[in-house]
């Protein structure tokens, strides 16, 4: 049951085939065997139980109203859960219980989804391989001497491995559709301000938008209708009224055209990736959509940009870690330098420290100017880009990471290499854009995600065009051998 | 020859904004609760909070900038400024920098000679206050009360036009009186709602070349702003008088030492690192929101004053003293409708009642004597009931809490005025009886002793007789 969409649970539970409590305990089984992938940093077991008791009391009832009643979801451990400890990966809020609830999973726990755990993650969300986490690194479980992509390493990691039937993430620069694309999952961010960003800890608040990672598009449709929509706690979150995803997954593609970016086909994307993609494309052709190829002349920009960017806008994010009010705190401080010196230093890992002492600098006098100003003339010349691309076709595609998931501590020391992770997801987050990354194939019995580019608020026809492809192909549906002794 | 230096004062002022909840959370910003039992998650700076901007702080910056004449700006933006601090809970102050809600702007104030003197604003913006850090009480250790964080307040900057802390004082007035009528603020400067940082500097008469400026910061009160400013200027002639070089740096004033100290200097200056705020969009406002509050403004002082003038046929000087202070105008008004005589209560007020207030150093707010009161008393002057010395005593009896009735008052005490010819006859053929000599001068050619005879009546009916009347006898009489 537990490698089924949650389409096919929801009927599940609804004729009876397994109960809710069942379903959980045997995610809650998975996980505890599956331990050594380390995709939890909490679980919740005994809360979950109980409202997978209530769940299957409700709907004996006749009361399984809710759309998600009984289905259980993992968030990542970014998102601010009522009385359960909210830590962002870091020792800076390993003592931290956060006394109010995020909307995404308040809107969530209202369609009846059942709260499995939290999941691990990069640092505050910085890293493109789930090792800047304090809590430990998190094994891809299509290969376990991998990463399995960040920073929602915790969430690809346990769809895939069939530790919950989806989970939320979070994507600042790629960092739900890399690691679902290394994780063989459909992983979906939507247009930026879809989704509530309100209890949902902030790493680069222009850039950071929340979305699902699930098994299917269909899926990713279903949550993406319940979380998205206007919260009045979040200034930036759009009022456009939230379309029924779910209905228009069918909707005619007849007319559709696909624009292949061409600069993601160049130098640097591994070879064994670009021959699955072009696979996909065929596919595609195969259906009848039309495919052309499309130009970023400034998308080469994008790493610098955002690194700069999400850098500064992290730098004063993070600034209320300081051991003042809350989180970790050093021993015996001397003085207030000295406790926000040892405190900040002793709280926050290497990588985020690494990034705001780059946001700091470039928000600098004297620096401004060339760096920040720069990034964000950079920034508006890709959103042209992009508008330009739209004209003339109605979705990108192209590769989500530039090589299947590479090995732990494999690229740990080259911090470049690293964000190179993100090249091809970035430009969508700086653009504010819809898109995703869906499973197309397998390089080396490793996944290879293709990334889906959608116009602002087209996410009907994204989710639309993934579905249809996952109607043609069963990459989808592939799951990795794991040892559970089941 | 020793040097001749001119003073140059701008002021920043901090005005808390009326509203009922803080500036970008829920949370409620009345005065004097336990500490931190206002401070909400968004005040605290919670992980995964986000900032609202409460909608009642438009209108009042609005009204602000219309009344000082600015421009309204109609996209404006939130930025961050960055630093640490224990009562800044999220390490940032959100702020307006590059976009303020209001650019530019001028009032009239009122100098010490009667004249008036038009001080330029430069902006004024929106931003949030930070908490507030008690260093005493806790040994060894600061208490941080979050209850103010999130307070909205409204930046006004002013150009260096004030030359003296006289008029840096009547500017600072000026703002707390405009605030307080337009109803953008409470006013109420014990509790911080209205707080200065003065930049002060100094230069040879003549110059037109600013001298190196200091920045005094926090001061919440007129009479503190007033000694901070003459120590700021004294001690930077005396270092320009030596030989030396003023610091640009921050300082603040110790009332209880009367004197500034440095806080920091620009070499430990911090960068403020400023960017746009992500978590807000810009404010756009169009012009039919703008003119709607236009419309609900009252009128502001200098609209008052020429009312004044042209319709109740005031000096334009009486006018501007009366309108300058919203209060004063109101009680003026009161006055001035009650008993019918604008001129009448415009002189008592200006004279009488200005006297007092600052011989004792009160506000119009406070003063013992309402506006009914005194226009009893104008009234019972107008009537004959009283002649105008009566009435000045009657005004102290008030001042001083004597009584509250002007008319038992003048019952009790018979202080009506004695206006009747056959008394008066008697009284002044008994004075000339009792001062055959100074009848035969005055007969003589001596007229100045008209004045003795009209005291001696006085004196004798205990001071209420009516003068006119009074004058008129003794010259029929003496004639």
């Amino acid at each position: 049951m537990h490698n089924c969409s949650i389409v096919q649970q929801l009927k599940d539970l609804k004729t009876g085939k397994y109960s809710a409590v069942e379903l959980t305990s045997h995610y809650l089984e998975r996980i505890k065997k599956l331990a050594p992938l380390n995709c939890y940093i909490t679980v919740l077991e005994n809360k979950a139980l109980e409202a997978a008791k209530n769940a299957d009391e409700d709907r004996a009832g006749g009361r399984d109203s809710a759309l998600l009643s009984g289905i259980p979801i993992a968030h990542k451990d970014i998102f601010c859960t009522r009385g359960v400890r909210t830590t962002a990966g870091s020792l800076m809020l390993d003592n931290f219980t956060s006394p109010y609830e995020s909307t995404v999973v308040e809107k969530l726990r209202s369609a009846g989804a059942i709260t499995i755990g939290k999941t691990n993650m990069d640092e505050f969300a910085m890293g493109s391989s789930n090792e800047n986490s304090y809590f430990g690194a998190v094994r891809n479980p299509w290969d376990q001497s991998r990463v399995p992509g960040g920073s929602s390493g915790g969430s690809a990691a346990a769809v895939a491995a069939g530790l919950c039937s989806a989970a939320t993430g979070t994507d600042t620069g790629g960092s739900i559709r890399q690691p679902s694309a290394h994780c063989g999952i459909t992983g979906f961010k939507p247009t930026y301000g879809r989704i509530s960003r309100w209890g949902m800890i902030a790493f680069a608040s222009s850039l950071d938008q929340a979305g699902p990672m699930t098994r299917t598009a269909e899926d990713a449709a279903l949550l993406l209708g319940i979380m998205a929509g206007r919260d009045k706690r979040d200034s930036t979150s759009l009022t456009d009224p939230v379309p029924d995803y779910s209905a228009s997954l069918n909707q005619s593609l007849s007319t559709l055209r696909i624009g292949l970016c061409e600069e993601f086909f160049r130098e640097g994307l591994d070879s064994r990736s670009e021959k699955v993609i072009m696979n996909a494309v065929r596919v595609f052709e195969d259906m009848g959509v039309r495919i052309t190829s499309v130009s970023l002349p400034n998308i080469k920009y994008s790493v610098p940009a955002y690194y700069v960017l999400a850098s500064a806008e992290a730098s004063a994010n993070l600034s209320r870690y300081d051991g003042v009010r809350f989180g970790y705190r050093c021993d015996n401080p001397v003085n207030l330098e000295d406790l926000y010196k040892r405190s900040r230093s002793q709280g926050f890992g290497n990588e985020v420290k690494r990034r705001i002492m780059v946001g700091t600098f470039a928000l600098s006098t004297g620096y401004y100017d060339a760096y920040y100003r720069k990034a964000q003339q950079i920034r508006r010349l890709i959103s042209n880009d992009f508008k330009n691309a739209f004209e003339q076709v109605d979705i990108l595609l192209g590769p989500a990471t530039p090589q299947p998931a590479f090995k732990l501590g494999e690229k740990t020391d080259d911090q470049v290499s690293m964000y190179l992770q993100d090249i091809y997801t970035i430009g969508g987050n700086l653009a504010g854009l819809p898109a995703m990354s869906i499973p197309s194939g397998f390089a080396d019995q490793l996944p290879v995600g293709l990334q889906l580019i959608g116009d602002h608020l087209d996410e009907s026809r994204l989710l639309a065009t993934a579905h249809q492809f996952q109607q043609q192909t069963d990459w989808h549906l592939r799951s990795p051998e794991l040892e559970t002794g089941e | 020859m020793r040097q001749q230096w001119e003073v140059v004062i701008g002021l920043e002022i901090h005005v808390q904004l009326q509203t009922r909840t803080k500036i970008f959370s829920g949370a409620s910003t009345t005065f004097g609760s336990e500490p931190n039992s206002q401070a909400c998650a968004i005040d605290l700076g919670f992980p995964g909070v986000l900032p609202v901007v409460n909608s009642e702080v438009y209108p009042k910056a609005i009204a602000f900038g219309l009344g000082v004449g600015g421009s309204i700006n109609l996209v404006s933006a939130f930025d961050r400024k960055n630093y640490f601090y224990p009562d800044l809970p999220k390490g940032y102050q959100i702020t307006q920098m590059d976009k303020p809600i209001v650019l530019g702007g001028s009032v009239e104030i009122p100098l010490a000679d009667g004249s008036m003197k038009t001080i330029n604003i430069t902006r004024a913006h929106l931003e949030e206050d930070a908490g507030k850090s008690m260093h005493e009480d806790f040994h060894d250790r600061t208490g941080i009360d979050l209850n103010r964080a999130g307070i909205p307040l409204l930046e006004i900057v002013s150009e260096p036009d004030m030359r003296s802390s006289a008029e840096a004082i009547s500017y600072a007035r000026y703002i707390h009186q405009l605030v307080t009528y337009l109803g953008v603020s409470d006013g109420e400067m014990s509790q911080g709602s209205l707080r200065c940082d003065a930049n002060v500097s100094v230069r040879p008469y003549g110059s037109d070349v600013l001298g190196t400026r200091t920045e005094t910061k926090n001061v919440n009160s007129f009479r503190f702003l007033d000694r901070a400013i003459r120590y700021e200027i004294a001690r930077q002639i005396e270092i320009l008088e030596s030989g030396g070089r003023i610091m640009q740096e921050t300082r603040l004033y110790d009332p209880d030492r009367d004197e500034t100290r440095p806080m920091r200097s620009k070499e430990t200056a911090m960068d403020y690192r400023y960017f746009p705020e992500p978590d807000l969009l810009p404010i756009e406002i169009d012009h039919a929101y703008i003119e709607n509050i236009r419309r609900q403004m009252p009128e502001l002082p200098r609209e008052k004053a020429n009312r004044f003038h042209t319709d109740l046929h005031l000096s334009l000087d009486d006018a501007r003293v009366l309108a300058a202070s919203p209060a004063l105008a109101e009680y003026f008004e009161t006055v001035s409708g009650q008993c019918g005589d604008a001129k009448l209560a415009s002189n008592w007020i200006r004279v009488e009642l200005l006297g007092r207030m600052h011989r004792d150093d009160l506000e119009i707010s406070n003063i013992p004597v309402s506006s009914s009161q005194l226009a009893t008393l104008l009234t019972r002057i107008r009537d004959n009931t009283i002649n105008g010395k009566t009435a000045k005593d009657l005004l102290d009896a008030l001042w001083y809490g004597n009584t509250t009735s002007v008319d038992d008052y003048i019952k009790d005490n018979n202080l009506m005025q004695v206006s009747d010819n056959s008394e008066l006859g008697t009284l002044i053929d008994r004075i000339f009886d009792e001062n055959p000599k100074q009848v035969e001068q005055y007969r003589a050619g001596r007229s100045r002793l008209l004045g003795f005879f009209v005291g001696q009546v006085m004196k004798e009916t205990g001071g209420k007789a009516n003068p006119a009347l009074a004058n008129d006898l003794l010259r029929k009489k003496l004639g």
